[in-house]
């Protein structure tokens, strides 16, 4: 059980890393990744959400949908809980927990309908993953999405200062560097 | 041309403003499933059925959606029209449904169909709607085709599984992997970016050529996907609003609204 658990948090975080190998959550992995401290933000939040997402997702296919047969509604339930989730975790935040909310908080809006949040959910469901299985794959999966915007955010800071060709400028610079850190991930599939 | 009609709604998404090579929406799906011309096509299709569905219908219901609820509203008959293609494809397309996998239900969370339905399909009648969905999709199909043709002959030396690369060439299979798709967008921004710097020193208006919102997050709230994101935490406050009323917790609902003043 153990064994697997750990084989599920290797392989979803490092292996086929969430954006760097599946695309999902591209928008803040570019958008969000101009300093570290930022990033690292977004990663935490990303973390909190996701696990969190997961959770509520698997025990509602598990305890609703299935029982009553309505799996195939699942897209359209999953992406409005998560939707109503993520306000009221802010919506809880805000209230009780001032101190998280104001390092979370900013994040929180941006992602709501962020894909990494729903492929998870979804991947969980195709993969007939447990609840906690579930689990512990979206967390794994969001620890990926924050190792590998941390260190984008990283190499974009030391980019500041070097001499890039006019149209390279901004996102396709970036890009590149995804694509390159995309090719030292495509290493970590000697892991399993 | 006639504003809003046919045709120019038709030449407006496949040309002016190109999803893909102009307004830079809904990258996701753009680099996941381009590994091959045909997977990029099926992709665009199936994506170009629920834009113009979707785009129909919302603007049947436009004077009947409330305002402050329209979010969750779109994003309803979005996923719905998402779940019968899904259905439909399993059926009858078995093959494309195994290639795009887990990219079909994520359709709903794509910035175009969503984007589309808040700029143009709540506030138009319903045929230039259709056709908007149409000429968006159409256009994003066009691009989704190009990249995904590119790849697979960098990738594998074929087009549409045809060989088309003599048979000394060694096919650089880097192009059909994730880093591929990185560089292949890299390029894409790169000549995007190109065209812009070119265009302004011509003096030319260049503001619709953006990218989406890769620029950054935190800043694009007039254009993308943030701005829908606050629009959506607003409805669904009002949401969790009238839910906690229902549970007769009203201590609760006076501090929320108070805190909601505050804002």
């Amino acid at each position: 059980m153990i064994k697997d658990l750990l084989i599920i948090m290797i392989s979803s975080s490092l292996v086929s890393n969430v954006v760097l190998s599946q695309f999902l959550g591209l928008c803040p992995f570019l958008g969000v990744s101009k300093k570290t401290s930022t990033a690292a933000g977004m990663g935490t939040a990303v973390i909190f959400v996701i696990t969190l997402a997961s959770a509520v997702a698997g025990a509602i296919y598990k305890y609703i949908l299935k029982p009553f047969d309505l799996t195939y509604l699942q897209t359209i339930v999953f992406i409005l809980v998560i939707a109503a989730l993520v306000q009221f975790v802010e919506m809880f935040l805000k209230k009780f927990m001032k101190a998280l909310y104001q390092a979370l908080g900013v994040y929180l809006p941006l992602i709501t309908t962020n894909c990494a949040v729903l492929g998870v959910a979804l991947t969980n469901v195709q993969k007939n993953y447990g609840i906690l299985t579930g689990i512990v794959n979206g967390f794994a999966t969001a620890v990926g999405f924050t190792i590998s915007i941390v260190i984008l955010a990283g190499i974009r800071e030391k980019m500041e200062y070097n001499d890039i060709p006019e149209s390279f400028k901004g996102m396709p610079i970036v890009l590149v560097t995804a694509g390159l850190m995309a090719i030292a991930f495509c290493g970590f599939s000697g892991l399993l | 041309m006639k504003q809003n009609s046919i045709s120019e709604r038709l030449i407006n998404g496949l040309v002016k403003e190109n999803p893909t090579f102009v307004l830079m929406l809904g990258m996701c799906p753009t680099l996941a499933v381009t590994t091959s011309a045909v997977n990029g096509l099926g992709m665009g299709l199936t994506t170009m059925v629920v834009l113009a569905l979707s785009n129909m219908f919302i603007s049947l219901l436009r004077k009947v959606i409330p305002d402050k609820v329209r979010i969750p509203a779109f994003i309803v008959v979005i996923a719905s029209f998402v779940t019968v293609v899904e259905l439909l494809l399993k059926a009858f397309i078995p093959f494309l449904y195994a290639a795009l996998g887990l990219y079909i239900p994520l359709i709903v969370v794509n910035c175009i169909i969503l984007g589309r339905a808040e700029a143009y399909a709540s506030k138009n009648d319903v045929v230039s709607s259709l056709f908007d969905g149409i000429g968006m999709g159409l256009g994003f199909t066009c691009a989704l085709t190009i990249i995904g043709a590119v790849r697979e002959l960098l990738g594998a030396g074929q087009v549409f599984g045809v060989n088309v690369m003599p048979a000394s060439y060694v096919p650089c299979s880097i192009f059909v992997l994730a880093p591929g798709a990185f560089f292949v967008l890299a390029v894409l921004t790169a000549i995007q970016n190109k065209v812009k710097l070119e265009g302004e020193k011509k003096g030319k208006d260049m503001s619709k050529i953006q990218s989406g919102c890769n620029s950054d997050c935190m800043n694009c709230k007039e254009s993308g996907c943030s701005r829908r994101m606050i629009d959506a935490s607003e409805t669904k406050d009002d949401l969790e609003v009238i839910e906690i009323t229902e549970e007769n917790d009203l201590p609760d609902v006076n501090t929320d609204k108070e805190e909601k003043n505050d804002d």
